[in-house]
């Protein structure tokens, strides 16, 4: 006797959505207003009071959004979720409704620019401190944890070095210290990796990338597992005495597995706004439609380029989880066991200069700040994405100046092969070829 | 809140208001393995309206100290002392799945204290699957995910929860993780298995009581509920199209709606 719940492409494709609620209509519709008819009065403060489910204004939730937060939730296993504008404000919205002024959080050092800066420079204006810690230390997650210290948070596979942070190891560490574990999944999305199942509490993505795959529209998106005891100490009182902003409601106690999400929409979406368009998250539904096949072709690219960059006599060296010799090798293939994903870090033979030139000359690869589009995207960290660290938190992430990030897409292989030797052509005499 | 039921610390839901025993008092009593938390979308509405709400955690469930109890009679009884427990003489009470089953013996052992009875996916006899109770019995997830499939209808398979961002199947699976599960929803399984006097206990019931039935229910079947409904004097039923067991959260709003109405005239603010 097994459930009958559907499965992984079968949700990808219809969870969070049924037509006979919407007009029979088969594909999502687009919902394009920013407010809903209260039956009458009793109704109208029903809904504000969080007494009965619905919609009120779509700052705080659309029903179009709201497809994409139960398809999302139900692919990840988690118990709730909430859309938000960008990735960026699915982590600012997470942090905020985690934290108060005077609090900490421990940080993997190796992370996408901006979330980088987030932590070391934007937080500490509203009180709230980081320590860093390198991705492999998974003894330092537990060294630099304070009293004062709220969560863990990280990208499983960094950006852009492709370090992998042991989560299993990490959960542990934040469930003795009794402190959630917060994970960005962008790299993986859940087809490659669902991080409940590896002790995560909370999951945040940048919707922007795979889970969309177009490239059209910015979107994040903040999970809840479930699995978090916020009662279990004192450490959390906003989510556990009572909430002065909903007439006394503690929400760990009224919404249990959910009380985070709940908070965060009933707190941060009110005060801070970051909602998602809904022709936005109607962009991303239809990218995570074919989620699993478009993991798959990036992934078996993926394990392509790594050879290619790795016999390759211009590249000095290769970083991605799958490649010989990797130190995480043996951790992905535990915890990625589907493909260690398309992001490929590598360094290209005559530094800084080379780097350049070889970025120039590249025709099909699209040189821009996204990751994990269809199309196959090349940037140079250290004068971009993450352009605004210094020199020694440049080095602290692990980043160097003949690093090249690699988002392998969906072409043929051959094609983005040809390309790149067009690029190393240039970058072995870089002062000879003439700026694009 | 947290107060004492026969010594033992016990934890229910006032619905986000302070209790006060002189409000009509309402106890929402969950199904197997479950806890407050499932009543969010019908406590917080009555709390805010006038009258005192308890979703009670049973012992040993979500919030509540002890051991859970191991038969539906007990549970019945146990309900009863909650009355007094908190200073009231009376109370209406809302049963969902083995909640009808304890609400049913509740009435039978203390007739007095209640004034109105809602049974929500109920049934005169919860015989359970072996194989499911042996999973349960066994603390094996699966039970947990079999209960989930046969707990929800349309609704909770495919989404579209009332509250904008959850997840039907795995906030009801979260819920009965909280515990160990063979020490709440393996001995809940047990009791429900056991109870024969179902039947017995709904014939000489003598208050007020509404049904509500989910109509793809398939853990308590549609026409058992019918069954059920038509075995007790007066009985209102009311059925939900396209939804299954957990009319509470795959229909709230259809759910409270019925609720409102039934409870406002039968058990009204003074």
């Amino acid at each position: 006797m097994d459930p009958k719940t559907y499965k992984f492409d079968t949700l990808s494709l219809h969870a969070g959505y049924q037509p006979s609620k919407n007009a029979g209509s088969r594909q999502v519709p687009i919902y394009q207003t920013t407010s809903y008819m209260f039956d009458d009065v009793d109704h109208a403060a029903a809904l504000f009071n969080l007494e009965r489910g619905g919609h009120i204004y779509s700052r705080m939730s659309n029903p179009t959004v709201q497809v994409l937060e139960e398809r999302v939730c139900a692919l990840e296993g988690g118990t709730a979720a909430l859309a938000t504008a960008s990735g960026m404000s699915a982590i600012f919205l997470t942090i905020m409704t985690l934290c108060n002024a005077g609090d900490h959080m421990v940080v993997s050092s190796q992370l996408y620019g901006g979330t980088v800066n987030l932590f070391r420079l934007t937080l500490p204006k509203f009180g709230i401190k980081t320590t860093f810690v390198k991705p492999r230390d998974t003894e330092g997650f537990k060294k630099a944890i304070q009293p004062n210290t709220k969560g863990i948070f990280g990208e499983l596979v960094g950006n852009p070095g492709n370090e992998l942070m042991n989560m299993p190891e990490v959960s542990k560490i934040a469930k003795e210290a009794g402190i959630p574990l917060i994970i960005d999944s962008t790299y993986q999305t859940p087809y490659l990796c669902r991080p409940f199942e590896h002790g995560a509490d909370l999951v945040v993505h940048s919707l922007t990338k795979w889970m969309s795959g177009n490239g059209s529209s910015m979107a994040g998106i903040l999970v809840e597992g479930g699995t978090f005891d916020w009662m279990q100490n004192d450490k959390f009182p906003s989510m556990t005495k009572p909430y002065e902003g909903y007439h006394g409601l503690s929400f760990a106690e009224e919404f249990g597995p959910t009380a985070f999400t709940m908070m965060a929409r009933a707190e941060g979406m009110r005060d801070m706004g970051p909602c998602l368009a809904p022709q936005n998250a109607w962009n991303i539904l239809h990218g995570i439609e074919t989620l699993s096949l478009r993991m798959e072709k990036h992934c078996s690219n993926a394990l392509k380029m790594v050879e290619y960059l790795s016999n390759h006599e211009s590249v000095a060296w290769v970083s991605h989880a799958s490649a010989p010799g990797h130190p995480d090798k043996e951790l992905a293939e535990k915890i990625l066991p589907k493909g260690t994903g398309s992001m490929i870090a590598f360094g290209i033979k005559g530094g800084k200069e080379a780097g350049a030139a070889f970025i120039n000359n590249v025709k099909l690869a699209s040189h821009l700040a996204n990751v994990g589009d269809a199309r196959t995207l090349v940037i140079h960290p250290a004068s971009a994405t993450h352009s605004q660290m210094d020199e020694a938190t440049l080095k602290f992430a692990g980043l160097s100046h003949d690093m090249i990030r690699l988002s392998v897409g969906l072409e043929d292989f051959e094609d983005i092969v040809n390309d790149f030797e067009d690029g190393f052509r240039a970058a072995k005499k870089p002062r000879l070829v003439a700026n694009k | 809140m947290k107060f004492k039921v026969r010594g033992i610390d016990t934890f229910a839901s006032t619905g986000g208001r302070p209790f006060d025993k002189n409000k009509p008092l309402i106890i929402f009593v969950h199904g197997s393995g479950l806890s407050h938390m499932v009543w969010v979308l019908q406590t917080r509405y009555f709390a805010f309206r006038g009258y005192s709400v308890l979703a009670v955690d049973l012992p040993g469930h979500g919030l509540s100290s002890g051991e859970s109890l191991k038969t539906i009679e007990e549970m019945g009884d146990w309900v009863g002392d909650v009355i007094g427990a908190v200073g009231c003489k009376e109370a209406s009470l809302v049963g969902h799945s083995q909640g009808c089953l304890v609400t049913m013996e509740c009435v039978a052992q203390h007739p007095k204290k209640i004034k109105t009875l809602t049974l929500m996916g109920g049934a005169s006899a919860i015989p359970m699957n072996p194989e499911l109770l042996r999973l349960a019995e066994e603390s094996n997830p699966k039970a947990v995910d079999l209960m989930m499939d046969f707990a929800h209808g349309p609704a909770g398979h495919f989404g579209g929860h009332p509250v904008p961002g959850l997840y039907h199947l795995n906030v009801g699976s979260m819920l009965v993780q909280n515990k160990e599960i063979k020490d709440t929803l393996g001995v809940d399984f047990r009791a429900c298995d056991n109870y024969k006097s179902g039947p017995e206990v709904a014939k000489k019931l003598d208050l007020p009581t509404i049904s509500i039935l989910g109509a793809q229910d398939r853990m308590c079947r549609l026409k058992d509920g019918q069954k059920l409904a038509d075995m007790i004097k007066g009985s209102e039923v009311h059925i939900i199209e396209n939804c299954g067991h957990m009319m509470l959260l795959e229909e709230a709003d259809q759910t409270l709606e019925i609720l409102k109405k039934f409870i406002i005239e039968k058990d009204p603010i003074n």
